[in-house]
């Protein structure tokens, strides 16, 4: 019991890291229906920004919470602007064009993104400086750390914030009012510029804060961690219904369960014939399952206005 | 249009410009320059490491040991069939995945190197040696350790490093002596860490371990706490881990989160400073095999650590020594050989006898080296300290030993005869009387215990050598 509990403990942090970098996915494709695939890539933008930042003030003996703290804020900021560049440089220009075009493109920057970390930070791993204390919790049998806590928080307080902001606030309406359908609301006074760009801003500060997390709990960086993380976090979001926020945040989390259950007992369950590498064989035969019953994911919205 | 067109052209240019900058800036040999009018030979050498994706950092420590072993080479200045050698290293990126392994191995047999370096992965290493056999290009790896890439026949395939029987081999009597009953295996799934971890199986059951858990990963994760549960769940005693340092160390990490208590081995994937760095004080206490004798055990090994970080101000990662003498070897060979045709010096490089840094290098029939050694190390206090040798007996170093011993000896036997010598001129001195008789006597007696030095010396020489044969 106290090994399925760990497991549960584990898919659920593991859930949460995929959770909040979904969000970003979504919320851009909620917007305007583009995949952003460089979205992974402003993640470990944020982890490696932070690495630098924090790592020099803590050398500069500055207390570790003000140097962690301006860490996060220096990641943000970085990645607001990377976000808002992204979409002004990349995707701006193609927005009338076929939907494959902008597909394209955001892979092209995520691969220029990756190079360009590897020419600033090197090819090296990087080791994340120690910002929370170290505490272990047992419960039950299980452990667990605070980070780990920290991490399923923030992702719960960063969905539960976006909710907030979609569905109480005026920038919100303006968002929900471009998703559904671009032109009459630029018709209705609402510059759809600047929300697409809020989108791409707001979706990045929420990657630096992934990544920031993500950073905290491995302790380690490296500039190619963000595709596999962003292929997961696509993944979740697909799951859970693309473009629907408490969606991003389900599917993330039922992808970290089904992903630590089917690593911990496949080879039980198989007589040791299939082994804990066939772990993502659970996670994409759920997704298959659930696309194959309900096509727009397990929250999606009907998708015939959009394309 | 036609500005569009200008433009193109523009840009293609400055591209041309630009990947013309991005080339290395060596001088180009000009018949001219050369004041000694002998005619210059550019010979190629491919070198293949993964030089992105997270193995990037072992890729980049053994080009430097390939650069330095090629720059050295350039400023000893080689003749070989009566020309000026200059060798060329060209390196290429296989990003330790097999696929775009067989891509630049192929992009050097177009490009018609005269010998290839690498690849740095088993999993590399053993597709592409099937190109470089059909094109007979020699090819030495000087960290591909699982046996497969000798044992396909090939004439072509070397390496100068012990290859995973021996590691796996050696792991599993040193997980025995450190009295564990039961171990989970973990592999990365490649090609080195699956059979890595399959020798080590096979050792570990041979000698009565009882394995418990088998688990994987890949080479790209970063969260094992799943298999690691499970591995908790079986209680075992000591974790092996078939893979590199870039999960190696972040398992040790999550696997002290976890509050696992067994001892975490490894193989020389985790033998590296980066692993340290990684796994933080989860490394503490943890141990890992190296193919080879400890840097600073071998003649020239402390030497040319400081000849690496002088040159390149990095520490060496793990490979770079074994690359330096893989480049070594092969313009070794074609000296022998007097030839940088490949069809000419492969047949030397098998009769290799190379006195490189990390060994005495020769191959056997499949081209692995012979007599590879296994050294076992420790994390303490955030540095890796050398355990113990095993396995593969290391005859190179019982022959140093003897050496140094035969050498000692020599001298104390000298001494003798000069404190012999002394203590008769001496008593010359003091007995002016008898001087013949006293210096006489003195000189006999220093005669009779040289004799009898020397003949002890014959007996050590003698009974070492007998010592050597045997092993």
């Amino acid at each position: 019991m106290d090994i399925f509990l760990q497991q549960i403990i584990n898919g659920l942090v593991q859930g949460s890291i995929y959770a909040l970098v979904a969000l970003g996915y979504t919320m851009v494709y909620g917007i305007m229906g583009l995949i952003n695939f460089a979205h992974g890539e402003v993640v470990m933008i944020g982890t490696l920004v932070t690495i630098t930042v924090a790592g020099s003030l803590l050398k500069a003996g500055m207390p570790v919470a003000l140097a962690g703290l301006a860490g996060l804020i220096a990641a943000v900021l970085v990645c607001m602007a990377l976000g808002w560049a992204l979409e002004r440089v990349a995707y701006r220009p193609l927005r009338n064009a076929p939907r494959l075009t902008p597909l394209i493109t955001a892979i092209g920057m995520s691969i220029v993104l990756q190079n360009l970390a590897m020419m600033i930070w090197g090819r090296n791993y990087l080791t994340f400086p120690s910002l929370l204390p170290k505490v272990d919790f047992e419960l039950a049998g299980a452990n667990f750390t605070a980070i780990q806590i920290i991490i399923v928080l923030v992702s719960a307080a960063t969905m539960g914030g976006l909710l907030l902001l979609v569905y109480r606030t005026k920038l919100g309406m303006a968002m929900r009012a471009t998703a559904q359908n671009p032109a009459v609301a630029s018709l209705m006074g609402v510059n759809i510029n600047r929300v697409i760009a809020a989108a791409f801003v707001i979706g990045s500060a929420l990657g630096a804060v992934a990544g920031v997390m993500v950073g905290t709990y491995y302790e380690i960086a490296h500039y190619q961690m963000g595709f596999m993380l962003g292929l997961k976090a696509f993944t979740a979001a697909v799951l859970g219904g693309i473009g629907n926020l408490a969606g991003a945040m389900l599917g993330g989390i039922l992808l970290g369960i089904i992903e630590a259950l089917g690593a911990g007992y496949i080879g039980d369950l198989t007589g040791g014939f299939l082994g804990s590498h066939y772990q993502d064989i659970f996670a994409f035969v759920v997704l298959i399952v659930v696309l194959m019953f309900k096509p727009s994911g397990l929250f999606g919205e009907k998708t015939g206005d959009r394309a | 249009m036609q500005a569009k067109r200008s433009v193109v052209a523009l840009s293609v240019a400055a591209a041309f410009a630009l990947s013309a900058c991005g080339q290395k800036e060596e001088p180009k040999p000009v018949a001219a320059s050369a004041p000694a009018a002998k005619p210059e030979v550019v010979v190629k050498l491919g070198h293949v490491a993964p030089m992105t994706g997270p193995q990037a950092h072992l890729g980049k420590d053994n080009e430097n040991g390939a650069v330095l072993a090629v720059e050295e080479l350039n400023a000893r200045g080689m003749e070989i069939g009566g020309a000026k050698v200059k060798f060329e290293l060209i390196n290429e990126d296989d990003q330790a995945d097999p696929k775009q392994g067989s891509i630049v191995a192929q992009k050097l047999v177009d490009a018609k190197v005269n010998g290839v370096i690498g690849h740095l992965n088993s999993g590399t290493t053993i597709p592409a040696s099937k190109l470089y056999a059909d094109a007979g290009i020699p090819q030495i790896s000087g960290s591909a350790t699982n046996p497969k890439y000798t044992q396909q026949g090939f004439a072509t395939a070397f390496r100068v490093m012990a290859n995973d029987v021996q590691q796996g081999k050696s792991l599993g009597e040193f997980a025995v002596k450190q009295g564990v009953k039961t171990v989970a295996i973990v592999d990365d799934r490649t090609a080195y860490g699956q059979g890595l971890a399959d020798e080590f199986k096979k050792a570990a059951e041979a000698s009565g371990l009882k394995v418990v858990a088998t688990e994987y990963t890949n080479d790209k994760a970063t969260d094992f706490k799943a298999i690691l549960t499970k591995i908790k769940s079986t209680k075992a005693e000591l974790v092996f881990f078939g893979g590199m340092d870039a999960q190696g160390g972040p398992m040790a990490k999550q696997m002290k989160e976890l509050g696992i208590k067994a001892k975490f081995l490894g193989g020389d994937g985790i033998c590296t400073p980066e692993f340290m760095k990684l796994g933080g004080p989860a490394t503490e206490g943890q141990f890992c095999s190296l193919p080879g004798m400890p840097l600073e055990k071998l003649a020239k090994g402390p030497e040319f650590k400081e000849r690496f970080t002088k040159k390149f101000g990095a520490e060496i990662q793990l490979y770079a020594p074994y690359v330096y003498d893989a480049v070594m070897v092969m313009a070794d060979s074609m000296k022998r050989a007097d030839s940088v045709d490949p069809a000419k010096f492969l047949p030397a490089v098998g009769k290799t006898k190379y006195d490189g840094v990390t060994a005495m290098i020769e191959f056997d029939a499949l081209g692995d080296l012979k007599g590879g050694a296994i050294s076992i190390y420790q994390y303490k206090g955030g540095k890796l300290e050398y355990v113990e040798t095993l396995g593969g007996s290391s005859i190179e170093s019982a022959k140093a030993d003897i050496k140094a011993d035969v050498k000692e000896a020599v001298a104390d036997v000298k001494d003798a005869a000069k404190a012999v010598a002394g203590a008769a001129t001496a008593v010359g001195k003091e007995a002016v009387g008898d001087v013949k008789d006293a210096a006489k006597a003195a000189a006999a007696a220093g005669k009779d215990a040289v004799k009898a030095g020397a003949a002890a010396v014959k007996d050590a020489a003698d009974a070492t050598k007998a010592a050597v044969e045997k092993k």
